[in-house]
């Protein structure tokens, strides 16, 4: 048993499980799924700046905080519990076209041989971290929410103004992978 | 608060211990292990669902939102509760520009970091330490966008 849970999980027992959260949420307390917005309630808690927009009893919506801690702690298990020893096996071409780029490292989830504390000092790995960072943080607030609250909780409940967020991150998506990410790695 | 972006006075009148959060604690554990577990946190699937490598992420998500629609539609269909018994209420999301000119900068932060919000918080539990950077930059991102909130287009 602990070996299926141990081998990377199919997407049709991950993608349902994901989508009970909605319910889940809305059962134990009337919360909808929403990620980013712990981002605004760290920002309230802790730099509001007298900026009317974090200008509100962050501590009301501590619950959203304590799932993303929880996040971070299915993180922290997964890796030392339920890790499968092996790479992460992905399509070749993009295997063949990282390789271009001196990413050849697959034993994390995250190509430690662009972000780490070293490649920080180092333009490419200036603007996928730190810049990369500032557009998901400006660019999730500014849209109203992430790929969880507007594509799955807003979907979910047939909120077209989702669905049109929802085509704007992958249009963004599609554009900097295929355009502006070579450029970004060549550096 | 229900709507994601209002300023607005929370309709909560009950003023919750901090312990009844932790069953949201206990969720987002789950949450985070399935994120993992199905490599949705990895820089090298978002690259791959960019790049119509793949139809992994394309299945995750679309049988998160089937199974999300499911879920709200039966809560609608049967008024169903929450535990303490209120009537479950979602608020619509409106319209604004932003989910156009914000939506298309999420999704070049996404395409660069491999990661949207939730998956940081993963990534950095599965020990890439260096992603607090871009955590960091991101809660910046969203205090800047407060900051200059007013001026933007919506």
């Amino acid at each position: 048993m602990l070996d299926i849970i141990k081998e990377p999980w199919p997407w049709y027992v991950a993608g349902p499980l994901i989508g009970l959260t909605v319910p889940i949420l809305l059962i134990l307390g009337n919360k909808s799924f929403g990620i980013s917005s712990s981002l605004r309630h760290i920002c309230a808690a802790c730099i509001p700046g007298n900026i009317n927009f974090f200008k509100y009893d962050w501590r009301r919506e501590s619950w959203n905080l304590f799932f993303v801690l929880g996040i971070f702690f299915g993180g922290v298990i997964s890796a030392y519990f339920l890790v499968n020893a092996g790479e992460i096996i992905v399509n070749p071409k993009l295997k063949a076209e990282l390789a271009g780029y001196g990413i050849t490292d697959y034993s994390n989830l995250v190509p430690t041989q662009l972000m780490n504390f070293k490649s920080l000092l180092t333009l490419k790995g200036f603007i996928t971290m730190v810049v990369g960072g500032f557009l998901v943080g400006f660019g999730t607030r500014y849209a109203g929410g992430c790929t969880s609250g507007h594509a799955i909780m807003g979907l979910s409940n047939l909120q077209w103004p989702s669905l049109v967020a929802t085509i704007c991150f992958m249009i963004g998506g599609f554009f900097v992978a295929n355009v502006v990410l070579p450029i970004i790695l060549s550096l | 608060m229900k709507n994601n972006n209002a300023v607005c006075n929370n309709e909560i009148t009950v003023q919750n211990k901090w312990y009844h959060n932790l069953k949201y604690l206990l969720l987002g554990i789950l949450f985070g292990i399935v994120f993992v577990k199905a490599e949705i946190i990895s820089w090298f699937r978002i690259q791959e669902m960019f790049r119509l490598q793949s139809f992994h992420m394309y299945g995750v998500i679309g049988s998160a939102v089937f199974t999300g629609m499911i879920s709200v539609w039966l809560i609608k269909k049967f008024n169903i509760k929450t535990l303490d018994g209120e009537p479950i209420t979602i608020a619509p999301k409106k319209f604004n520009k932003g989910q156009i000119y914000g939506g298309l900068i999420f999704g070049f932060g996404w395409a660069i970091t491999g990661a949207c919000p939730g998956p940081l918080f993963a990534q950095i539990g599965t020990g890439a330490f260096a992603v607090i950077i871009t955590l960091i930059s991101a809660i910046f991102g969203t205090w800047v966008y407060g900051y200059f909130r007013d001026k933007l287009p919506h």
